[in-house]
């Protein structure tokens, strides 16, 4: 297909060393939180020192994968190159079912049909040989 | 050490250019520091204080400007937090100025946003380098999108409707028509609002501030000072300021960074929200005002779209807000917080002509800065015209 073929151009993360272990989990088709050894506290993204009590001691915690649709918006407009070939798309806030939020996007369903609520689960997206999104469609 | 009444905004000049392709970002900089000097009745070799963003004036703006005006400043901040950085920057001047690092700050802001086609809200969301960008920017977010997400969960929450949002936009309007500088001024209804294109879903195109070019500046010094110039003074009564984020995934959204700052800056003014007479609130989008009001205090959280209906905003009505007619209507070069405390200004010392607010004494000043539904942060500012 024409589109397959065509170079990924929409914004990729920048990988380091404090966010990389995270990534590779992605491309393993794996969604990991953080979760810190002393206070407990869960944090998404990942970094290397809870925001809470400022340890180090960091433990991964493989998430579910499901969660709710928190908030959304149907993006209209928007002129950075990949994306403006794209629209329109959902960007959404997701509650993960372990109680964080992240930004991702809706995908797999027509962008009238997102709904605050909804159950959702994580689709892995693989869009370029090194990076893997974390995306979510609406449950059957 | 309180700030109450220890320095005033003695000067204030918004440039009249909505579009200025034939003036550079700095020229427009420069002709606001002189209309603010001139309108306070100061010379540049007064000014002993800057305090410039930097956003979009190269790498290290303010030395560039400082070098672009002659300025040897003993106080200088760069205070870069969005649209809401002047009305930071007027609480650090006048903080310096009490303080005694400095007398006199030219706080000076210019933009050529929209004869460079700059796309603020729709051309993606500027940046690429912090931690938090790697896991936003591949998504996809748009300033405009970033409001928008606020606006959803709030309708979802408190039932607020479209119409309601539209009504900010309506009033901005009206009031526009009073500003003979604003740059739309013919009326508009609900239903125009309604009926323009949607951006980011649920805001449409009319609940977007414009893109204009423009800038501005004040000039603050202390109470003592001010008492010999030109214009009456306008004092600051009280300051806050915040920020708000993601907090590591578990953010309430509908808790913006106004709730802290409007809080801190109510009470060291001392002042209550009944003693408001003119509200200066960044309309970046209809959904700002609506949320800002409610964290501000002025109404309860979900109770926004209820407050800004039924004519309460309107000129004349109990609540004046965004007399210039905002940046829904007036201008928005990009970071809207300047024309926030020059129209504050002008309405306290009684010169806003036909759109006058009458006997007015105290005013709120908000900025917002940033996306809201990602990072952004809030600077409130509480005005007089009288001391305390």
């Amino acid at each position: 297909m024409a589109a397959e073929s065509k170079a990924y151009t929409k914004p990729l993360p920048h990988l380091d060393e404090e966010n990389r272990p995270w990534w590779e989990a992605l491309k393993r088709h794996e969604l990991y939180l953080q979760r810190c050894r002393d206070c407990g506290a869960l944090r998404y993204y990942p970094r290397a020192l809870c925001p809470e009590c400022l340890s180090s001691r960091t433990e991964w915690l493989r998430a579910r994968g499901t969660g709710t649709v928190y908030t959304f918006t149907i993006t209209y407009q928007n002129a950075t190159p990949g994306f403006r070939e794209s629209l329109p798309y959902v960007l959404a806030y997701v509650e993960l079912d372990e109680g964080l939020k992240l930004l991702t996007n809706i995908i797999d369903c027509a962008p009238e049909q997102v709904r605050i609520g909804m159950p959702v689960t994580v689709v892995f997206d693989d869009v370029t040989p090194e990076v893997t999104l974390a995306k979510f469609r609406p449950v059957p | 050490m309180s700030l109450r009444g220890k320095a005033a905004i003695v000067g204030a000049w918004e440039h009249p250019t909505r579009f200025a392709p034939n003036r550079t970002m700095f020229q427009i900089m420069a002709e606001s520091a002189r209309g603010a000097l001139a309108d306070a009745g100061l010379t540049i070799k007064d000014v002993d204080g800057l305090c410039t963003t930097g956003v979009g004036m190269g790498w290290m703006g303010l030395l560039g400007f400082s070098d672009y005006l002659n300025l040897t400043p003993s106080y200088v901040d760069s205070t870069a937090i969005g649209g809401s950085s002047f009305v930071a920057h007027t609480a650090h001047a006048a903080a310096a100025i009490a303080a005694g690092l400095c007398n006199t700050v030219l706080i000076v802001y210019g933009s050529t946003a929209a004869s460079q086609r700059f796309a603020i809200g729709t051309g993606g969301v500027a940046g690429g380098g912090e931690p938090c960008d790697q896991y936003e920017l591949p998504f996809g977010p748009t300033t405009v999108g970033s409001y928008a997400m606020i606006a959803q969960r709030h309708m979802h929450d408190y039932g607020t409707t479209p119409e309601q949002l539209a009504e900010v936009a309506v009033v901005a309007r009206q009031h526009a028509a009073l500003n003979p500088e604003a740059k739309y001024r013919e009326p508009i209804t609900v239903a125009d609002v309604l009926a323009s294109r949607v951006v980011s879903s649920p805001l449409h195109l009319l609940d977007c501030c414009m893109i204009s070019d423009g800038g501005g500046a004040v000039i603050v010094t202390s109470a003592e000072r001010a008492l010999d110039l030109k214009r009456p003074p306008v004092y600051l009564l009280g300051a806050g300021e915040a920020v708000r984020h993601a907090a590591r995934g578990v953010r309430d959204f509908l808790e913006v960074a106004a709730a802290q700052s409007g809080r801190l800056a109510f009470e060291r003014a001392g002042v209550s929200h009944r003693e408001i007479d003119l509200a200066m609130v960044y309309d970046s989008f209809t959904i700002t005002v609506v949320v800002t009001l409610e964290n501000l205090g002025f109404c309860k959280r979900g109770e926004g779209g209820a407050f800004v209906s039924g004519g309460r905003l309107r000129f004349g009505g109990e609540f004046p807000l965004n007399t210039d007619g905002g940046g829904l209507s007036s201008n928005h070069p990009g970071m809207r917080g300047m024309f926030l405390l020059i129209e504050a200004s002008r309405q306290l010392r009684g010169e806003a002509g036909a759109r006058q607010v009458r006997d007015c004494r105290i005013a709120l000043v908000h900025g917002t800065g940033g996306n809201l539904g990602t990072r952004h942060s809030g600077a409130t500012l509480i005005l007089s015209n009288q001391a305390g």
